[in-house]
This record gives C-alpha cells, sequence and structure tokens, in this order.
C-alpha cells in the first residue's frame, strides 16, 4: 500500500516537474507570466485522446506531434501577442502587469474553444492498462512510463540548458536580460525560443497526463497553479529545483489524497504554498532575489 | 458653486435608480439587480488592486463565500446578523490572504488569488459531501427582488463614496506612491503591509457582501454556481475597460459590459467565454489605461499634468 503510493506519488511527481519546467523557462527566460499555461496542457491532453480514438495512433507516438505543435503554437502567440506588450513595456515591470492580464484572457478563449469541441465531461482513455510488479507492489505500467517520460524530457531539458552554447545563451538571459545583448545574445529571439520550448514541455506534458488521468475542459486553471507553485518552491528559472519540489509536491499530494481525503489535495498543495511564503519567499532553492 | 451642483445631481441620479423598482417589470429589475451588483464588484476590485496595482484573480473567492453563508445561516440567523457574518468571514479569508502575500513582491499574490476561488469551492464540496452530506442548498427568503437591489444600491453608492474619500485622504496619497515606487513609499515612512492589507480588507468585505445580498436570487445553489469563475474574469475586465485607477472608471466600464455580457450569453451561451477572452485581451492592447483616461488625454484642453496612478505608471516589481 504505502510503496504503491510513494511510486504513484513520484509519477504525479515527475509529471508536475516537467510541466513546472515549461514554466519556470517560460517566467524566468522569456519573463511571461503565463496563466494560460494549464490550457496548453490540457489541449495537448485533448490532442492525444483525439489521436488515440480518433485515428489509433498511440499517445507515445503522438508525442512527436504533440511537441512541435506546442512549440508551434507558443511561438506563434508570442509572436503575436506577447512580443508587442514587451515592446510597449520597454523591459519595464509594467510587462508583468500586461501579460498576466493577457494570457488570463487567453486562459478564457482556449478553455472556451476547448469547451465547444469537447463539451465540459470528464475524459479519459485506457492506455497501458495493466499492472507491473515493482518492489512487491503493482503500479500500473501507464503511470511507469510517465515517470520514465518525464525524467527523459526533463533530464533532456536540462542537459540542453545546461550542456550546450545555446542553452548558456538562454540562461544567460534569464540571469542578466540587459547585459546578455552585450556578449552578443539576441534576448528577444532568446525569450521567443524560450517560450515556445516552455509550451513544447507543456504539450508532453500534457500527453503524459492523459496517459493515466482523466481530466475535463476547465481542470487547466488547477495545472497552472500546481505548476506556479512548484516554480515558486524551486525558485523562479531553477530546472533542478523545479524537479525536486514537482517530486515533493506530488508525493504530499498523493499521500493526502490516499490517508486522509482525495478532496483535500488542493488545500493541501495551498498548505505547501503558504509554508514556502511565510518561511522562504524566493523558494527551497531559490536564492535571495528581489 | 460647482461642487455642490455635481452633489445635488449625483443625489438626483441616486434618488431616480432608488425610484427605478417602482415603474419596472420583473426582466427589468433582474438586469438591474445584475448590473448594480457588476458596477459594485468592479469598484471594489478597482479599489484594491486599481490603486494598488496588485491584480486579484480571487473576486468570485470572496463572492461565493458571501452567498455561501446567507445559504448557510438564513435559516437560523436574522438577516441582519447573517450579512454581519458573511462580511466577517470575508475578512478572515482577506486577512490570511493579504497577511501571508501583501508583504512580498506582487507576482505572489497574483498566484495565490489564481488558484484561491478553486481551493475554497473543492473546500466547500468537500465540506458539503464529508460532513453536512449534501451538495447543494436552498434559499428560501421573503426579500422581494426590489429589497435586493436597493440593497445593492447602497452598497454601490457606499463604495463610489468611500473610494472618492480615500483618494482624498493620507491613506489615498500613501496608495499613489506605493503604486509608484514601493521603495519610495517605505522610505516616506508609509507602512507598506498595513496599508495594502488595510485596502484589500475592505475591498474584500464589500465584495463578500455583493455576494451575500445576491444570494437570495439564486434559490439553490452549489460550489459550482456560487464559485464560477467568470465572475472573476467580468470583474476585472470591467475594472480595466472603465480604468481601475478612477473613480468613475468601474461604473463606465460595468455598464456597457454588462449590456454586452447579457446580450452575448442570451445569443452565443456556447462561445461566450471565447468572445470574452478575445474582448478582454483586445481591451489589454487598445485600452490598457481605461476609457477615462483616454477621454481625459483626448479631449484635454489645459496641458495641467495629471497625477500619476496605479495602472498607468505599471511600477509593479
Amino acid at each position: 500500500m504505502l510503496v504503491t503510493t510513494i511510486i504513484n506519488g513520484l509519477v504525479l511527481g515527475g509529471t508536475y516537474a516537467l510541466v513546472a519546467m515549461g514554466l519556470t523557462i517560460q517566467y524566468g527566460i522569456a519573463r511571461i507570466m503565463n496563466l494560460a499555461y494549464g490550457e496548453t496542457i490540457i489541449a495537448a491532453a485533448f490532442l492525444a485522446f483525439v489521436l488515440n480514438g480518433g485515428l489509433g495512433i498511440a499517445p507515445l507516438a503522438s508525442l512527436l506531434i504533440a511537441a512541435p505543435a506546442g512549440f508551434a503554437l507558443s511561438y506563434v502567440i508570442y509572436g503575436l501577442m506577447l512580443r508587442p506588450l514587451v515592446r510597449r513595456s520597454g523591459g519595464g515591470a509594467g510587462l508583468e502587469v500586461n501579460s498576466i492580464l493577457a494570457t488570463f484572457g487567453l486562459l478564457f478563449v482556449i478553455q472556451g474553444i476547448m469547451l465547444v469541441l469537447f463539451g465540459g465531461d470528464y475524459i479519459s482513455y485506457s492506455y497501458m492498462n495493466f499492472g507491473v510488479d515493482v518492489l512487491g507492489a503493482s503500479v500500473a505500467a501507464n503511470r511507469l512510463l510517465a515517470l520514465v517520460l518525464a525524467v527523459i524530457l526533463g533530464g533532456g531539458l536540462y542537459l540542453l540548458l545546461t550542456r550546450t552554447l545555446w542553452g548558456t545563451a538562454l540562461r544567460a538571459v534569464a540571469v542578466a536580460p540587459q547585459s546578455a545583448p552585450l556578449v552578443g545574445i539576441d534576448a528577444n529571439r532568446a525569450a521567443r525560443f524560450a517560450f515556445a520550448l516552455g509550451g513544447a514541455l507543456a504539450t508532453c506534458g500534457g500527453v503524459v497526463i492523459s496517459m493515466y488521468q482523466t481530466f475535463t475542459a476547465s481542470s487547466g486553471v488547477i495545472f497552472t497553479m500546481k505548476a506556479l507553485i512548484v516554480v515558486i518552491l524551486g525558485g523562479v528559472g531553477n530546472l533542478a529545483g523545479a524537479l525536486s519540489a514537482g517530486l515533493l509536491l506530488g508525493l504530499v499530494e498523493t499521500l493526502v489524497a490516499t490517508y486522509v481525503s482525495p478532496g483535500l489535495t488542493l488545500a493541501a498543495v495551498y498548505h505547501i504554498f503558504l509554508g514556502v511564503l511565510l518561511w522562504r519567499p524566493s523558494g527551497l532553492f531559490g536564492k535571495a532575489r528581489r | 458653486m460647482k461642487s455642490a451642483f455635481v452633489w445635488v445631481a449625483l443625489v438626483l441620479v441616486l434618488a431616480a435608480l432608488a425610484a427605478a423598482p417602482f415603474f419596472m417589470q420583473a426582466y427589468g429589475l433582474g438586469l438591474l439587480i445584475g448590473l448594480m451588483g457588476y458596477v459594485t464588484l468592479a469598484g471594489a476590485w478597482a479599489l484594491f488592486s486599481g490603486r494598488t496595482g496588485y491584480i486579484s484573480l480571487a473576486t468570485v473567492a470572496f463572492f461565493g463565500i458571501g452567498a455561501y453563508m446567507v445559504a448557510a445561516f438564513n435559516e437560523v440567523l436574522p438577516y441582519p446578523l447573517v450579512l454581519v457574518l458573511a462580511a466577517l468571514a470575508g475578512l478572515a479569508l482577506a486577512l490570511v490572504v493579504g497577511l501571508s502575500t501583501l508583504r512580498l513582491a506582487g507576482v505572489y499574490f497574483v498566484i495565490f488569488t489564481f488558484g484561491l476561488a478553486e481551493l475554497v469551492r473543492q473546500l466547500v464540496t468537500w465540506y458539503e459531501i464529508n460532513v453536512t452530506g449534501t451538495l447543494g442548498r436552498y434559499i428560501f427568503m421573503s426579500l422581494g427582488p426590489e429589497h435586493i437591489y436597493w440593497q445593492l444600491l447602497a452598497l454601490a453608492a457606499a463604495t463610489l463614496f468611500i473610494t472618492w474619500r480615500i483618494d482624498r485622504s493620507r491613506l489615498g496619497l500613501a496608495l499613489r506612491v506605493i503604486a509608484d515606487d514601493e521603495v519610495v513609499a517605505a522610505h516616506l515612512g508609509i507602512n507598506l503591509a498595513r496599508t495594502k492589507l488595510a485596502l484589500f480588507a475592505l475591498s474584500s468585505v464589500i465584495i463578500t457582501l455583493v455576494g451575500a445580498v445576491q444570494a437570495p436570487r439564486w434559490t439553490y445553489i452549489e460550489p459550482a454556481i456560487a464559485f464560477n469563475p467568470t465572475v472573476s474574469f467580468l470583474t476585472l475586465v470591467m475594472a480595466l475597460l472603465g480604468g481601475a485607477s478612477r473613480l468613475w472608471g468601474p461604473v463606465l466600464g460595468a455598464v456597457p459590459l454588462f449590456l454586452l455580457f447579457e446580450w452575448l450569453s442570451a445569443n452565443f451561451p456556447n462561445h461566450y467565454s471565447i468572445l470574452l477572452g478575445l474582448l478582454f485581451i483586445a481591451i489589454v492592447f487598445a485600452v490598457p489605461k481605461g476609457i477615462v483616461a483616454l477621454v481625459e488625454t483626448r479631449f484635454r484642453t489645459n496641458e495641467r499634468a495629471f497625477r500619476p496612478v496605479a495602472m498607468e505608471a505599471e511600477g509593479k516589481p
């Protein structure tokens, strides 16, 4: 029982970590507080559902469609909607307010489109729904796959950002957006790429989530919320922080759902958030900033 | 002389609005109640968010709590006491949120309020299922629609009056400094956290009361109805369109948008939130400072500099 719970918690946490990494890149590098982030996740979950049911494409393969689609969509959204706001604010602090407002509007647009297309019902599909024996406990294969995918995608992103010149440039923009152009980095392009990369991670997360969870057109808000809390917990822009904070959140949530009540998971998440705000506002792994 | 004229005009408008139920059909009165509710919500939202620049996305959390307090206590307590209880519940939640986030950068406040309505909704749902054993509640009260309307009208007038008083007080001055530059404000000896907290509490209590007063209109209430996120969204759109930092901005935004929303929800019920979202994005792009500021800059005759205000300065860290 406990082993199953912990493994399920790690699976959920792995997904949260994956999803939060995308948000931490968007907020840390592109400086966009994206409140429509969860809607991107749910849109990808619906994509996987449709591809699986309609065209018979396995969810694992639909990652190959979802990731580029998420990248392209976020790239376009940044160029059309957010870039003008960035230009208007001129690098000032007004960008935060404007991006919050604009993406809040976007949230309702995407959610509305999904409600029109799919209705408000809970949706799920069956994929790799058999038990696998792990340390004497039976765990659903789709959950294990989700964990493996989260580790591969998250690890790959981490290596990409820390080991390549391109990733170093992105991190430079995150650390010092004003100074990055001095060493020949196009900060605008970096921001757009970071935003698109974050979107791609969100869609990957959405496909992974759809493999083992039910979802509705309106559950994006909760994913945004949890991703935001993981980002704050881990420290803005900190990938390793997002990973550990995501795992922690998933574990706590699963433990609360199993041993207390499934209706109180969000309350548990908020408790953690409150604790962090009161104790270490810059995050568990964040440097003192602001 | 001029200000006396304005006061007389305001009293006349208020009297005309108060007399409106005597000349209206049930549909018109229902419309007026909804409108007055949103005028108050937008005004109360702007009272805090428009003046400090801290965007609150949790309007419906307070609104829903107000409605739920009425649903829970309307049969056991006299009505005025229920309203007091609702206000206290809103105040308590506002203090929890404010004390934990308003000392920090604005973005923490936004994040906290973003999920707050969902959190409260889940907690109420959990409580109703596990403790009381039902999900919905009925509200049977002998209050006619005109009484609800008069209460909302009084609340709207009070909100405007409070806003007007605060803008002209030391508190209003302190808020303007905070909105411009928190560091400067702190150096001037303004107690940042206390000022923001007081205003947030005031704004939240008004919003809670709107929910409480409007609750009898529903008759039947459940968490999904009381904590509908569209309420938060509409309030925000209205306040922003009119100009969140101006006294009359929320009113000017709420009236046309409420009528537009009524028309949209009647004619495009399925595409309602898409159209709403697009409209909102358009507002953020086209009239970021609100109609009032737009009109002022267009038709400004004297070149006297206007006071810098929160949403215009946009100087949040």
